[in-house]
């Protein structure tokens, strides 16, 4: 983990953000298991990935 | 070639589909449901969130895991004639279990035995006929969501009162089938056009096999019989881009379980060595191309 590193919003512990990670990818928290999103990859900027609705799926 | 591809978010799915288009030389526009703002009345000359006019592009495929957000953004691109993967009428048939169980009807393709009931009480005669265990589904969602096997009449009656108190009125259609005895696993096809272009058995010690539920993936030779009831059950909802999950009966025939038209592959390029994601998008173009 960097300086650089982009911390999890609801834990605070930091994400790897993979190579080729793209605006509004999801992802996991290693620590904390939450699913997030990439709002921004410049500046970088993670943010809660919104709830599974009733009407998500396949 | 000019695609939109139309996303709640980027999956691992998404990502080889980029990559997929990205092998071909095409760069999809992606464009978040979130988004979307359609003056219905204004046609396709209207700026997507892109920045494009709609009528620019070729082909927008939808990956929405929204499934109302997907559903009715076909509906309008197709109501201008844009051209999509899968159409409106596809993803509206597949959205609905009852309106699938009635397009596999009337093309008589293998199902489970399935009843409808619009209230507690007639979903209980519904049950008590289709005979227990019986499962009970909503006839919206997904990933195995709120799916109840029904073992006896006080739990079938438990379940009604929950769903009748707890629930909004989708969950007021009682979409009752009988339960397929399968053999620990079920069977997942991925139909593109007119191929069956790889299946996977997802087998789980728990009655719910889906792969988001923890089943696991491992290659299913695509026999004739399979890919026969597969191509089968896709024309019946209109084709495209499909998954097919088959159950195995007591004597070894297959039924078709349900059909997803934004399937997730992410487990199924690798137990079955087929690029999944460049199949679909090789089809794709194809037809596209056809067409332009």
């Amino acid at each position: 983990m960097t300086n650089d590193t982009p911390l999890c919003p609801e834990c605070d512990a930091g994400v790897d953000i993979p190579a080729d990670a793209m605006e509004n990818e999801l992802l996991s928290c290693p620590e904390c298991g939450i699913e997030l999103e990439i709002m921004r990859l410049d500046p970088l900027e993670l943010e809660l990935a919104p709830e599974v609705e009733e009407d998500w799926g396949e | 070639m000019r695609v939109a591809l139309l996303v709640t978010h980027i999956r691992a799915e998404e990502k080889l589909i980029l990559t997929a288009f990205n092998n071909r030389d095409i760069s999809p526009d992606i464009i978040l449901d979130r988004e979307l703002n359609f003056n219905i009345s204004a046609g396709p000359q209207q700026l997507a969130p892109s920045g494009s006019a709609w009528r620019e592009y070729d082909l927008v495929f939808e990956r929405c895991v929204s499934t109302s957000r997907g559903m009715y953004a076909l509906a309008i691109l197709n109501s201008w004639g844009l051209r999509t993967f899968n159409t409106y009428e596809t993803a509206a048939i597949c959205g609905d279990k009852l309106r699938t169980s009635i397009a596999l009807t009337l093309h008589g393709v293998p199902q489970p035995h399935t009843r409808v009931a619009f209230t507690p009480e007639s979903a209980m005669q519904a049950i008590d006929l289709v005979e227990y265990p019986a499962v009970l589904k909503p006839v919206t969602g997904s990933w195995g969501r709120l799916l109840a096997r029904v073992h006896n009449r006080d739990s079938a009656e438990a379940i009604l009162e929950h769903r009748q108190t707890l629930g909004d009125y989708n969950h007021h259609i009682y979409y009752v089938q009988e339960y397929v005895d399968k053999p620990g696993r079920d069977i997942r096809a991925f139909v593109v056009g007119n191929r069956t272009i790889a299946a996977i058995y997802r087998e789980s010690n728990h009655w719910i096999t889906n792969t988001a539920r923890g089943g696991q993936a491992t290659n299913c030779p695509v026999t004739e019989s399979i890919n026969k009831i597969c191509l089968r059950a896709a024309d019946a909802v209109g084709g495209g881009i499909l998954a097919i999950d088959l159950l195995e009966d007591a004597g070894g025939n297959f039924v078709v379980n349900e059909i997803n038209h934004t399937m997730e592959f992410r487990n199924s390029s690798k137990p079955t060595g087929v690029d999944i994601a460049q199949e679909v998008i090789d089809f794709v173009i194809g037809e596209v191309g056809v067409v332009a």
